[in-house]
């Protein structure tokens, strides 16, 4: 396989996976809110955070209404973080790598792209934003069930799963981390139940609660939520389970015999895990795995994208 | 106007004037092989066929087919525009086209090596010297080359015309890049979709042989011998306005789409391209850059489209480009006048198929009647490609005709004149139940390995603006699914008693 394919085809999973990570940010914050008294102090704002493009909104605006942030996150072409550009790049990707994947990925990418461009207003109303979102996160689904059901397992394929966990990984750890945020913006008085609100609407963005709910065994609070959505082995949207499939995959992949480069020391640090009542640890240990995660796709571009 | 009442189309309504259509005679009745489809259109009601039109229109939207223009130094993606009506035509008179143009290809390729080798056309006289001398793609680098089977001209995409005599003319061979097959196979497509019931009264035969036949092709022509070389498609990349193509076919065809940076050329003088897991060596290059861009030790210097050394991998004998570098030299439409005589040269036939009567502006005496009857002629640069530089007399001022007079005394070996033909029309939907006639061509697709190959029938390329002559999608043109129709499939009984006919 072409190294520039495998790049390729590597982002492309990656952006697919922002395109449905976008959507259930918004599904879920949009629903908490509604949980939430007017003055309870919980802005739009966590939500840029929560989407990693925090400075180039500050850069941009001042206010932080829902319709700006909404907006900024879904339709805006020129913020490169938003859901459309995103799927703008799912399609330049696979534009150019056509040749290696199902034939009918490249015909739903286009239904979908067809679809977001004219639906999109939808998405800024609270009043139709469930549908819109809901049906995004569907066809995000149905994308990736296509490829599960029909791609034979060669090293595209696992060049798509490297992608697609590390950035689901990565979805996570922002996920977590805009929750701790949001709890700081409560500290003064939680006589709202904030801290249920918060953690179950974390859970709920990654489809984590029932899960949560028959493993943890416990009710519901931060320190558990967190250590689930970072150590559980079999929940696929921890952290650990995306890394254990990456390391499957990179095994799979020639020209890298002990696995996926750079893997084995995040793994370790999740491993060790850190004091979760501590919330001040907790942001730090979110931070310091993000920064990893981040030396990790260096190393697989160095490996597999750069190479001779 | 050929709107009825209920608003369906009604083809006796219907007329193309003096030119010869392809559907309908000028009495109104469809023609032979048209007959069923077109009773069947007719009886679409008008709302029927709009309903047709947007789900066509939808479909390729879906698909993904496109094509890429350049305006205001920007690229972008334009839907490939289709009409829902299908440009039919024989399968007798198909067939017979089919092996015209096998000949044709078969004479051209013995006219390029013969070019390269020992020039024996030249040396009894038939063709002058400096014709080949003086051509902008003779390429001296390929002189006493040997491609792999002898193939020079694997693929070739001839335009067809048909004159208002109803007769196939070959208006060009275009031996270089052509470009225009994914669009025909994803008419087909399109036409299976929105028009299913179409496929189950008339027999139209299949046109998806073509990726495996191109496949059967590319391995055919490798020089290493072995039942799966390596091939690839080498593209210039998305900015390229047949990008879409490339990906395609590489997805059919199950090859590896590949650009420049992707090649290397070892001191062994292989071709190798670049995986994760190393260099793996490339048998065959399907190479849709021009000669000039593919390699830069050779040709243009600062090329980033092609890789260093290919050229030279090449004469080597240890990779194929399809097409072979310098087969372009039968592109000189100087030299495409002298096509039928090539056949009779090369193969002791007589042409099958026609050439468009050709004035030589170098001969003094065909140039007098050009520079004379200027004002009804079609003139042409002889080596230029997608109708750029050339003169159409009777849609241009007298100004035009003068510019052109002097251009042709000037050089006179660089241009040829033809007739202004009245090119042939088939119906276009043009608004909900009604249809109108324009003007349409045909790239059918020749491919030569250790087979000759015809693609059945083409890709029909359509005016869209009433009277134009403008056949091109990047100026307006759109396109039809061509359906080579055969006699009525014949449905036999095998069983006898019950279940019979009714």
């Amino acid at each position: 396989m072409l190294s520039r394919v495998a790049e390729r085809i590597y982002w492309f999973a990656r952006y697919l996976e922002r395109v449905e990570s976008m959507a259930r940010l918004i599904q879920v914050y949009t629903k908490m809110l509604s949980d939430l008294p007017r003055d309870s102090g919980i802005s739009w704002h966590n939500l840029v955070i929560a989407s990693g493009s925090r400075a180039e909104f500050e850069r941009r605006f001042t206010v932080q209404d829902e319709k700006r942030v909404v907006r900024f996150l879904l339709e805006d072409l020129s913020n490169p973080g938003s859901m459309m550009s995103s799927l703008r790049m799912v399609k330049e990707n696979i534009r150019t790598t056509r040749d290696v994947l199902p034939p009918e990925t490249w015909e739903m990418v286009n239904e979908f792209r067809y679809f977001v461009s004219e639906n999109v207003h939808l998405g800024i109303n609270r009043r139709n934003r469930h549908a819109f979102l809901d049906e995004v996160i569907g066809k995000c689904q149905q994308i990736n069930g296509l490829m599960a059901d029909t791609m034979r397992r060669d090293t595209a394929y696992h060049f798509l799963r490297l992608g697609r966990y590390l950035e689901r990984a990565d979805m996570t750890l922002r996920t977590l981390e805009a929750g701790a945020w949001m709890l700081g913006d409560f500290i003064e008085d939680d006589s709202l139940h904030a801290g249920d609100v918060v953690w179950s609407s974390v859970l709920r963005t990654l489809d984590a609660m029932m899960p949560f709910r028959r493993t943890m065994r416990v009710a519901l609070n931060g320190e558990d939520a967190a250590q689930f959505l970072l150590e559980d082995t079999l929940f696929p949207r921890s952290v650990m389970c995306c890394l254990n499939q990456m390391m499957e995959s990179g095994q799979k992949i020639p020209g890298s015999p002990e696995g996926c480069p750079g893997l084995d020391s995040v793994l370790a640090k999740i491993e060790k895990g850190v004091d979760y009542s501590d919330p001040a640890a907790l942001l730090k240990h979110f931070d310091v795995l993000q920064r990893d995660l981040g030396h990790m796709h260096g190393c697989i571009a160095e490996t597999w994208f750069h190479a001779h | 106007m050929s709107v009825k009442e209920s608003g369906s189309i009604d083809w006796s309504q219907y007329s193309a004037g003096a030119f010869y259509d392809e559907m309908i005679t000028p009495k109104g009745n469809p023609r032979k092989a048209c007959k069923a489809i077109a009773k069947h259109i007719a009886s679409l009601s008008g709302e029927e066929l709009e309903a047709r039109r947007i789900a066509a229109e939808n479909t390729v939207r879906d698909m993904g087919v496109s094509f890429t223009v350049y305006s205001d130094g920007e690229n972008i993606d334009r839907v490939w525009p289709f009409d829902l009506i299908p440009r039919v035509i024989d399968a007798d008179e198909w067939e017979r086209t089919a092996t015209g143009l096998k000949q044709r290809l078969r004479a051209l390729n013995c006219f390029i090596d013969d070019v390269y080798h020992e020039q024996k056309i030249i040396k009894d006289g038939l063709l002058p010297e400096y014709l080949i001398k003086e051509s902008k793609n003779f390429r001296p680098e390929c002189v006493g080359v040997n491609p792999p089977q002898g193939v020079w001209a694997h693929i070739c995409g001839c335009d067809l015309v048909r004159d208002s005599d109803g007769k196939f003319y070959v208006l060009e061979d275009n031996l270089r890049v052509p470009s225009g097959v994914a669009y025909m196979l994803e008419n087909r497509e399109v036409s299976k979709r929105v028009l299913p019931e179409f496929f189950e009264t008339n027999n139209i035969l299949p046109v998806d042989t073509y990726p495996r036949k191109l496949l059967e092709t590319l391995i055919s022509v490798s020089p290493r011998e072995t039942r799966q070389p390596v091939i690839v498609l080498l593209t210039p990349g998305i900015y390229n306005s047949a990008y879409f193509e490339h990906a395609f076919l590489a997805q059919q065809l199950g090859i590896e789409l590949v650009e420049g940076s992707d090649l290397f050329v070892d001191t062994d003088d292989c071709v190798y391209m670049k995986t994760i897991g190393g260099l793996e060596r490339v048998d065959v290059i399907y190479r849709r850059i021009d000669d000039l861009f593919l390699d830069p030790e050779v040709f243009i210097e600062d090329s980033v489209l092609g890789a260093k050394g290919l050229m030279r991998a090449w004469q080597a004998g240890n990779v194929a480009l399809v097409n072979a570098p310098g087969a372009g030299v039968a592109d000189d439409k100087v030299i495409y006048a002298y096509v039928p005589q090539m056949v009779e040269y090369y193969l002791g036939e007589k042409a099958i198929l026609p050439n468009v009567k050709t004035y030589l502006c170098e001969d003094p005496k065909q140039r007098e009647y050009v520079l004379e009857h200027i004002a009804e002629l079609v003139v042409k640069p002889a080596n230029e490609s997608g109708g750029y530089g050339m003169l159409v007399g009777p849609h241009a001022s007298k100004k035009d005709h003068e510019a052109f007079r002097k251009l042709v005394q000037e050089n006179p070996r660089n241009y040829i004149a033809q007739p202004t033909l009245a090119l042939s029309t088939t119906p276009v939907i043009t608004g909900p139940g009604s249809a109108e006639p324009r003007h349409l061509d045909l790239r059918p697709f020749v491919l030569q390995g250790s087979k000759l190959d015809v693609t059945t029938g083409g890709l029909t390329r359509v005016a869209l603006k009433k009277g134009s002559l403008v056949v091109n999608s990047s100026q307006g043109g759109g396109s039809k699914d061509t359906w080579i129709v055969g006699a009525p499939k014949k449905v036999t009984a095998k069983t006898t008693g019950k279940g019979g006919a009714k």
